[in-house]
C-alpha cells in the first residue's frame, strides 16, 4: 500500500494564472546590431521568416525599411484628409449659417455669403483641423502616448535614441520561442541578445 | 539642468567639441565651396551619433552658463516692464497710446505686422526647404520655428490690447453668446484672427513634432543616469574621476528624476520603432505640405487687413506678395540675429551650424529684400500710372511728407543694405552679417510703420494729423522684445536647440545600406560604424554610458 503511493508520480502544481507573481510572461527577445546595413540586412531576414509581431528600432528613420521588414504604405493620410475635409465643409457649413441665417446682417450691400469671402476661412480651419489629423493619426497609429513599455526597462534599449540599432521579436508571435528565437536572431548577426522581461 | 553638473560623458563630449577654428580664408571652415560638383558636409568635426547625442544634449545638461543667467535676467525684465505697461494700458485705456482720429491704428499695428512676419521664417525653413529637399535646413529649423512660435504670440498680444476692452476680445471668436450675435464673416479682420490663430496652432504643432523624437532621447538619458547612479562632478574633472571621488559623488540625481518625467510625459512614450517612424515620416512630410501654404496665406491675410480698405496706399493689389516676401525677409534677419551669437556661446555649435548654412540664409536675404524693393518702385509707379490723384498724393506724402525720414530709412535698410550680399566677403563674415540682419529688422519695423501712417493723411486735409508714440507705447514695444527673448532663452535651456534625430539622419552614417560599397566618402571615414573603433573600447567603460 505503502509502496503504491510512493511510486505513484507526485501531482503536478495547479497551473498558476500569468497575472500570478512571477508567471507574467516575457514581453520578448531583442539584439543589438553593429551598423546600419547589417540591421537591414537583418531585418529583411526577420520579414522573410515570417515574423508578424517584430519591430525594428533605431534613432533615425532609415529609408527602404519599410520594404525590408514589409510595412504596408502608411494610413495617416486618410485620418489627415478625413480631417481637413471636415474643416473645409465645417467651416463653410459655419459662415454660411451664422452670417445668412441665423444672424444676417447687411454690410456695404453685399451678399449674406458668398464663397469668395467664405475662401480664408475656409483655408484656415481646412489647415488647422488637416494639421491635427496629421499628428494625432500619428499617434493612433502608433498607439501613442505609451508612457511605459516593457522594452523601456531594458538598460541597453535605453542607448537606441542616441545610437544603437536593435531588433525585438515579441512573444505574442505565433513563431516566438525564447530560446530558438534568441538563437535566430544571433544566427542574423544580432549581439548582446537579451530576453525582455514583460 | 540648473545647480547639478552633468556627467562626465557629457562633459568630455563637449570639451572634445572645442576644437580651433579652421580659418581657411577660402573656404572658412571647408563649407563655402563654390564647385557644384562637390558637397560639402553638412556636419562637421568627423562625429559620430554619439558625439552628435552628447553635444546637443550637453547644452541642455551642462551648468547654466553665467551669460545665460544675466542675459535671462535682462529679458525678463523688459517682459516685466512690458506686462506693467499692457497692465497700464487695460486699467486705463487705449488712450494711453499715442493714437489720434486719422490714424488709428498706431504702433500696435505696426509691431503686430512685424512679428507676425518674423515669424515666417519657422516655418519657411522647416517646411518649404524641407519639401525643396534643402538638407542644410536641418541645423536651423528647429530653432527657426521657436523663434515663429515666440513671435507669433507677441504677434498675437497687440490685436488683443488693441481691441480696447480687453474682456471683450473672446467675441473675436464664433462662440455662442447671449446676445446671439456672431462675427462679421466678410471682415478681413476676422479672417486675420483665424489666420495668425491658425498659424500660431500648426506652427505648434510642427514644432513640437519634431522634438518627439529628442525629447525621447533626453528621457533615456536621464533614465540611464538614474539607473546607472552615474559619477557626477565638475565639467572640468579629470576623466575618469579618481576613485574616492567615485564614491562621494554616486548618486542618482533629482533633476534627472524631474527630467524624466518632463521629457518622457512630453514625448508620449516615443521608443524610436521604425513602425512609429514609418507614420512619422509620413504626418511630417503632410505637415509641410499643409504648412506650406498656410505660409504664405498668413501674410496674404495679413495684408487683406489693408488692402481690402479703400484707404489710398493701402487699396493695392501688390500687397499680398509684397506682404510676404517681406516677413520672409524680416524672419530671415532675425533668425540670423539670433542665431550668430547662439552659435558662438553653444560649444560645438559651428559643427552643424555651418558657414555654408549662414551663406544660404544670406543669399534668400538678398532674394527676399530685392523683391521688396521692386515692390516698393512697382508702388510708385502704379500710383502715377493708376492717375488717381488720392493714391498719388498718399505716395507723395509717404516719401516726402511728414514721415520722409521714415520712409528713407526703410529704404535703405531693405533696399540697399542686403545688397551686400552680392559680395563673398559679406555673407561669410558672421559679425558683419549680424549687423545687417539687425539693419534689416530695423528696416521692416519702418516699413510696417510707412504703411500704417498712411492713415495719417485721409481724405479730408482738415482731418490731417501728424502721429507721434507715447513712452507707453515704446515700453509696450520693447517690452514685447524681452517677452520674446525669454521665451527664446528657456527654448535654448530646457529643449534641444536643433532636431537630433533630423541631423542624424542627413549624415551619412545613416544612409549606409543604400550604397554599401560605394559611399563616396574619403578614405578613413566610418561609413560602416556608428562609433568611431576607438570609441568601442570606450563604451564598455565604467560610466561611460552617457
Amino acid at each position: 500500500m505503502n509502496d503504491q503511493h510512493h511510486n505513484q508520480p507526485e501531482a503536478a502544481p495547479p497551473a498558476r494564472e500569468w497575472y500570478e507573481e512571477d508567471v507574467i510572461p516575457a514581453y520578448g527577445v531583442m539584439a543589438e546590431f553593429d551598423d546600419v546595413a547589417s540591421l537591414f540586412s537583418a531585418a529583411e531576414k526577420c520579414r522573410d521568416k515570417g515574423f508578424s509581431s517584430w519591430d525594428v528600432y533605431a534613432p533615425v528613420p532609415i529609408h527602404g525599411m519599410n520594404e525590408a521588414m514589409g510595412l504596408k504604405p502608411s494610413r495617416v493620410s486618410f485620418a489627415m484628409a478625413g480631417a481637413a475635409l471636415t474643416g473645409c465643409f465645417g467651416a463653410l457649413l459655419m459662415q454660411w449659417w451664422m452670417g445668412a441665417i441665423d444672424y444676417e446682417i447687411v454690410v456695404g450691400g453685399k451678399p449674406l455669403f458668398a464663397w469668395e469671402q467664405a475662401t480664408p476661412i475656409t483655408f484656415e480651419l481646412s489647415v488647422l483641423l488637416g494639421a491635427f489629423g496629421a499628428l494625432g493619426g500619428m499617434f493612433l497609429l502608433n498607439k501613442l502616448p505609451m508612457w511605459h513599455h516593457p522594452i523601456m526597462n531594458k538598460e541597453r534599449f535605453l542607448r537606441v535614441s542616441d545610437d544603437r540599432l536593435v531588433i525585438a521579436v515579441e512573444a505574442i508571435d505565433p513563431l516566438f520561442d525564447e530560446v530558438e528565437t534568441a538563437a535566430f536572431l544571433e544566427s542574423i548577426g544580432g549581439k548582446n541578445v537579451e530576453l525582455v522581461e514583460g | 539642468m540648473t545647480t547639478l553638473q552633468p556627467d562626465q560623458a557629457t562633459a568630455a563630449g563637449l570639451r572634445g567639441a572645442r576644437r580651433p577654428a579652421v580659418s581657411d580664408p577660402e573656404t572658412i571652415d571647408g563649407t563655402i565651396v563654390n564647385d557644384p560638383a562637390r558637397r560639402p558636409p553638412l556636419v562637421l568635426g568627423d562625429r559620430d551619433f554619439h558625439s552628435v547625442t552628447n553635444t546637443i544634449c550637453g547644452w541642455i545638461e551642462m551648468k547654466t552658463p553665467p551669460w545665460w543667467i544675466a542675459l535671462f535676467g535682462v529679458s525678463s525684465a523688459l517682459a516685466g516692464l512690458g506686462t506693467a505697461m499692457i497692465l497700464y494700458l487695460i486699467i486705463t485705456g487705449v488712450g494711453v497710446w499715442g493714437l489720434n482720429n486719422p490714424m488709428a491704428w498706431g504702433w500696435a499695428i505696426v509691431n503686430f505686422v512685424w512679428w507676425v512676419g518674423i515669424g515666417h521664417a519657422g516655418t519657411l525653413i522647416s517646411a518649404i526647404l524641407c519639401l525643396f529637399k534643402q538638407k542644410w535646413r536641418v541645423s536651423i529649423n528647429r530653432f527657426a520655428e521657436a523663434m515663429t512660435i515666440f513671435a507669433v504670440i507677441c504677434a498675437g498680444t497687440f490685436p488683443g490690447i488693441h481691441v480696447g476692452r480687453v474682456w471683450m476680445a473672446w467675441m473675436l471668436f464664433p462662440i455662442p453668446n447671449s446676445n446671439w450675435i456672431w462675427p462679421n464673416f466678410r471682415s478681413p479682420l476676422l479672417w486675420d484672427v483665424f489666420a495668425v490663430s491658425t498659424y500660431f496652432t500648426v506652427s505648434l504643432l510642427f514644432w513640437y513634432m519634431g522634438m518627439i523624437p529628442d525629447l525621447a532621447t533626453l528621457r533615456d538619458r536621464c533614465l540611464a543616469r538614474l539607473k546607472q547612479k552615474v559619477t557626477v562632478g565638475p565639467m572640468w574633472a579629470p576623466h575618469p574621476l579618481p576613485g574616492f571621488v567615485k564614491k562621494a559623488t554616486t548618486l542618482s540625481l533629482p533633476l534627472n528624476k524631474i527630467g524624466a518625467y518632463f521629457y518622457g510625459v512630453l514625448s508620449m512614450g516615443w521608443r524610436n520603432s521604425q513602425r512609429h517612424w514609418w507614420n512619422y515620416e509620413k504626418a511630417y512630410i503632410l505637415l509641410a505640405g499643409v504648412a506650406t501654404p498656410l505660409v504664405l496665406s498668413v501674410h496674404t491675410i495679413v495684408s487683406f487687413d489693408f488692402a481690402v480698405s479703400i484707404i489710398p496706399g493701402w487699396h493695392t493689389t501688390i500687397f499680398p506678395p509684397y506682404f510676404v516676401a517681406g516677413a520672409v525677409f524680416s524672419g530671415f534677419a532675425m533668425v540670423l540675429t539670433l542665431l550668430i551669437p547662439t552659435r558662438e556661446l553653444y560649444p560645438g555649435m559651428k559643427d552643424f551650424v555651418t558657414a555654408r548654412t549662414i551663406e544660404n540664409m544670406c543669399k534668400i536675404v538678398t532674394l527676399t529684400g530685392s523683391m521688396v524693393g521692386f515692390a516698393y518702385i512697382m508702388e510708385f509707379f502704379i500710383a502715377w500710372y493708376g492717375a488717381n490723384p488720392y493714391e498719388g498724393q498718399a505716395f507723395v506724402v509717404r516719401a516726402f511728407g511728414h514721415y520722409w525720414w521714415a520712409y528713407w530709412i526703410m529704404f535703405l535698410c531693405n533696399v540697399i543694405s542686403p545688397q551686400v550680399f552680392w559680395f563673398k566677403w559679406c555673407r561669410t563674415n558672421v559679425w558683419f552679417i549680424f549687423a545687417i540682419s539687425i539693419v534689416v529688422n530695423i528696416g521692416m519695423w519702418f516699413e510696417r510703420f510707412v504703411i500704417t501712417a498712411s492713415l495719417s493723411y485721409d481724405f479730408m486735409p482738415a482731418n490731417w494729423a501728424y502721429y507721434s508714440p507715447t513712452l507707453v507705447d515704446i515700453g509696450t514695444y520693447v517690452g514685447s522684445m524681452g517677452i520674446f527673448m525669454t521665451l527664446f532663452l528657456l527654448f535654448v535651456r530646457f529643449l534641444p536647440m536643433l532636431p537630433i534625430s533630423e541631423v542624424k539622419n542627413v549624415m551619412h552614417q545613416a544612409h549606409t545600406h543604400l550604397h554599401p560599397h560605394d559611399h563616396g566618402h574619403g578614405p578613413g571615414d566610418h561609413a560602416h560604424d556608428l562609433t568611431k573603433p576607438g570609441e568601442a573600447a570606450e563604451r564598455t567603460a565604467e560610466g561611460q554610458g552617457y
